[in-house]
């Protein structure tokens, strides 16, 4: 579904991917896991068209996507809930979860949509009419994922979504990205919480200074030493 | 001063308020989604008032006619000017582009002077406008209800654009953050145009309405005005819509009413303006309606 071929982006005099080659199968959650600054959330960006240098190829449902505007290349079907949840605060609930639909002429669906994301995070509809700005940091990570989903989109790319929320929180956004998974939807997700993405992901990518270091299933990384070292230590600790 | 005065005074307040909110519109669309004081508006201002000299004198045409043919071909030319001097910029530092912009503003400007002429040109005004009336002991012509009316329509309808349409919330997202609007899919260069032949288009209207009440134009007739209409967006909170048009009421009523109570001072009448301009960023900085700037990190 999603193929990137030696990747390479360099922004602000630093090579932040250097040839980062993966792959999501259609159907599945995959997931790229590593340190703060490994330049996790530059491929993501590379991929969304948000960062300008950039060279490989990215083929997206068999089309070349590398160079294509963002906005375009959302309309293909590729949508991504950027990292800090990035809500409107002047906006309403309503509007923007409108933003996420915004290019969609299919109103009936929309709505249909709309219905959706209100099932899945019950509390959004209780707070339709309020600002953005006004929810709380669960809410708004929440308000993020239902935006992304007004979409409709084929792979939905998620960028740190458990930042910053309370274990009990973080719990509960893994639990609907599995539910987003298993109703049709391909995810790539993002996580410093290594363990709570293996534990949910098909297969999981490990990435150190811009470049992927191990790659395997996800039950497969989780029982790696190497990745137990590394990025599971916290919890082996906390545990 | 008698109530008839008064009501005079009212009325003229309220027509040079609408002009100074129409212009104002712009000044402060492009603010919020830019942060960019688009030097250039006040020539877009002037360009409007020629188009409709054109129009009218040399193709003959009706003048709603050419009013509406006005607006839209001076609404294009705001586009262009985006397009041309402030895109390439836009990833630029901010200064750059406001360089860019006065370098626009006295392009434009000479431009004028060279292909319009420096000679004031007398503007078409059909004779409904000046018709006028008395209403007990006041006098009143046509166009003293004409340019609130149209004005307030004009407003009216970019309220309904940005508060109740697709490409209002557009417009207001990207205002907030472009990047993350362009990840809802929303075209963000398509959106930045619109919004300069809107605030164009408005001050197009805003520069034949100034031609109707002093008909006589030349190419740095927008000056005075846009400085004016800029400090009624500074005024209501720069960056707001609803702030530019209480701003610009408010500068147009002070203006006609310093000079109706106080005739002696009716030469500081443009030097009252920016005393308000000063008054109002020493005391409060972002305005009337506007928030507090804070910094996007």
């Amino acid at each position: 579904m999603l193929q990137l071929t030696d990747v390479h982006v360099r922004y602000g005099g630093i090579h932040a991917a250097k040839g980062v080659s993966m792959r999501v199968a259609p159907g599945g959650i995959v997931t790229l896991i590593g340190a703060n600054g490994a330049g996790k959330s530059t491929i993501l960006r590379a991929i969304a068209g948000l960062v300008p240098q950039r060279t490989g190829s990215i083929v997206f449902m068999g089309k070349e996507i590398s160079g294509m505007r963002t906005h375009d290349i959302v309309k293909l079907g590729l949508t991504m809930a950027p990292e800090g949840r990035k809500i409107f605060p002047n906006l309403t609930v309503r509007e923007n979860l409108a933003l996420g639909s915004y290019s969609r002429t299919d109103k009936a669906a929309v709505a249909q949509d709309e219905e959706r994301v209100f099932r899945l995070f019950p509390r959004l509809k209780e707070r339709i009419s309020q600002p953005g700005g006004t929810l709380s940091g669960g809410e708004q990570q929440m308000l993020a994922v239902g935006r992304a989903l007004m979409s409709r989109p084929k792979l939905l790319m998620l960028d740190e979504p458990s930042l910053g929320l309370a274990p009990v929180l973080t719990q509960e956004i893994f639990e609907i990205i599995k539910t987003i998974r298993e109703e049709g939807t391909t995810i790539l997700l993002i996580e410093q919480n290594a363990f709570g993405a293996l534990s949910i992901a098909d297969y999981g990518y490990v990435l150190e200074n811009g470049r992927i270091t191990m790659e395997g299933p996800g039950q497969k990384l989780l029982g790696n030493p190497a990745v137990q070292r590394a990025y599971l230590g916290a919890r082996v600790g906390a545990g | 001063m008698t109530w008839a005065v008064f009501a005079q005074n009212l009325v003229n307040g309220l027509s040079l308020g609408s002009l100074y909110a129409l212009v104002a519109i712009g000044y402060t669309m492009v603010y919020g989604i830019l942060r960019l004081i688009n030097f250039a508006h006040s020539n877009i201002f002037m360009l409007g008032a020629y188009m409709l000299f054109y129009a009218d004198l040399m193709f003959r045409l009706p003048w709603w006619l050419s009013f509406v043919i006005a607006v839209i071909v001076t609404a294009i030319m705001g586009v262009i000017v985006e397009r041309a001097a402030y895109r390439p910029l836009r990833q630029a530092p901010r200064i750059s582009a406001l360089i860019s912009a006065i370098g626009v503003a006295y392009f434009i400007e000479n431009l004028g002077l060279v292909v319009f002429g420096g000679r004031p040109k007398p503007f078409p005004v059909p004779a409904f406008f000046s018709k006028s009336y008395q209403l007990g002991s006041v006098y009143m012509a046509n166009i003293a209800w004409v340019v609130p009316l149209l004005s307030g329509i004009l407003l009216f309808g970019l309220m309904v654009l940005v508060y109740r349409t697709k490409v209002g919330l557009a417009m207001r997202a990207i205002s907030h953050d472009m990047e993350t609007s362009s990840l809802m899919s929303v075209d963000v260069d398509r959106i930045v145009a619109i919004t300069f032949g809107v605030g164009s288009a408005l001050a197009a209207a805003g520069g034949i309405m100034w031609g109707l009440k002093y008909p006589q134009i030349n190419p740095l007739m927008g000056t005075v005005p846009g400085l004016k209409a800029f400090t009624a967006a500074v005024l209501g909170g720069i960056g707001s819509i609803p702030g530019a048009m209480i701003g610009g009421m408010l500068l147009g009523m002070l203006e006609i009413m310093l000079v109706a109570s106080m005739p002696a001072l009716s030469g500081f009448r443009d030097a009252f303006a920016f005393l308000v301009l000063i008054v109002i960023l020493l005391a409060r900085p972002s305005g009337l309606m506007g928030r507090e700037y804070r910094e996007k990190v």
